[in-house]
């Protein structure tokens, strides 16, 4: 599972493990499982899709002014407006 | 001395007083839990984005980087922001907050530098009496009710954009620190341009990574100068958190004194009271005394 975080300067909004998530980057959408390799991007004002199992229904977050890093830990975005 | 009459009317103004510090106190503690929650909760998001722009900081050189972690090269005029609460009544809150805030300003004088101020919050005020001239801009804040990220932002973006037109070189901030209720320490920090601790960061960073190369998208300098005016955001951000939290705790503490105060007053002014009391029936009575003596 991918250990996923989703933060705001307000709050901690999301910690969790999930299969995958699909973030708008600025330079395209890239989708994060388990295992991805360490990777920094900016992310365009638009909603990030999570995936709480294979082939399940995604939950939608509409993100505004965010940014992603994946390393060992996993997953974590940090967004100025989520929700 | 004072008749009883106006003993007792002025009784009755130091209770009320009282009752009104006391709901003060009250109040003041329901509002700092909550102050207290909300700085803790900021906390994540700042560990993080400081983690990230240490590593990122580390893998890039001085040189073209953006101005805000470079500086402009120059060190002739500072910016102090001053961080104070909307309201009085909160012992030495504002009071502690403005005098750290003047001392650095004497010190940066003292050394020949320009200092100009920029006000956030209705109290620090008084430091137009002091520096009538170098107050750059006076932010209001007393619509605010609960305090969001946008209400930073909108401080650091006014900053940075003054920043990029040249109107300083450093800027500063300054706000109390929440150390517990009864503890709030006045601080400064520097805020334009970031200061970056790259070394012992990047190394943390690192380990998490695995070891692995992080690829970068955009590369390394967009995303920076894209953090960057983030990060003056958010430390503006914690700022006005923990100074709402030492504002509500110093608030408590001021009236929890202004409590026990008007309670002792009113034990001196019971006593001169009773006193005045049994003074005059003594007198009534001798009179009367010596009235059916006189018969």
């Amino acid at each position: 599972m991918l250990h996923f975080e989703l933060v705001t300067p307000e709050k901690l909004l999301r910690s969790e493990e999930v299969h995958m998530v699909v973030v708008p980057g600025t330079e395209g959408d890239f989708g994060v499982l388990e295992g991805h390799a360490p990777f920094m991007s900016t992310v365009r004002d638009g909603i990030i899709s999570i995936y709480r199992s294979q082939g399940g229904t995604p939950e939608t977050v509409a993100i505004k002014s965010g940014f992603a890093e994946v390393n060992a830990k996993g997953l974590t975005i940090l967004a100025e407006h989520a929700g | 001395m004072a008749s009883l009459k106006a003993l007792k009317i002025r009784i009755g103004s130091v209770k009320s007083t009282q009752k009104i510090t006391k709901a003060m106190k009250m109040v003041a503690a329901a509002k700092l839990r909550r102050a207290q929650e909300a700085a803790q909760n900021g906390r994540p998001y700042a560990e993080r984005l400081e983690q990230v722009m240490a590593s990122l900081a580390g893998r890039i050189s001085g040189v073209g980087a953006s101005p805000l972690l470079a500086g402009t090269g120059k060190d002739q005029v500072h910016l102090i922001v001053v961080a104070t609460s909307e309201r009085g009544l909160a012992g030495a809150f504002n009071t502690n907050i403005v005098r750290a805030a003047r001392r650095k300003a004497d010190e940066l004088t003292a050394q020949g530098k320009t200092v100009k101020f920029y006000l956030a919050g209705k109290k620090g005020r008084v430091l137009k009496r002091f520096y009538p001239t170098a107050i750059l801009a006076d932010h209001e804040m007393g619509a605010i009710k609960k305090l969001t990220f946008d209400d930073a932002r909108v401080v650091a973006d006014d900053v940075i954009a003054r920043y990029l037109n040249g109107e300083f070189d450093v800027a500063h901030l300054f706000y109390s620190r929440f150390v517990s209720a009864l503890v709030q320490e006045p601080t400064g920090i520097q805020i334009v341009p970031v200061p970056l601790a790259p070394k012992t960061g990047a190394n943390k960073v690192e380990s998490t990574s695995g070891g692995a190369v992080t690829e970068y998208e955009p590369d390394e300098e967009t995303i920076l100068a894209d953090l960057l005016p983030r990060n003056v955001a958010i430390q503006i951000f914690r700022a006005l958190l923990e100074n709402a939290a030492s504002e509500q705790g110093s608030r408590m503490n001021a009236m929890e004194n202004a409590t026990k105060n008007a309670g002792d007053m009113i034990k001196r002014l019971s006593i001169q009271y009773n006193r005045a009391r049994q003074a005059a029936i003594t007198t009534e009575l001798v009179e009367i005394i010596s009235g059916a003596e006189a018969l």
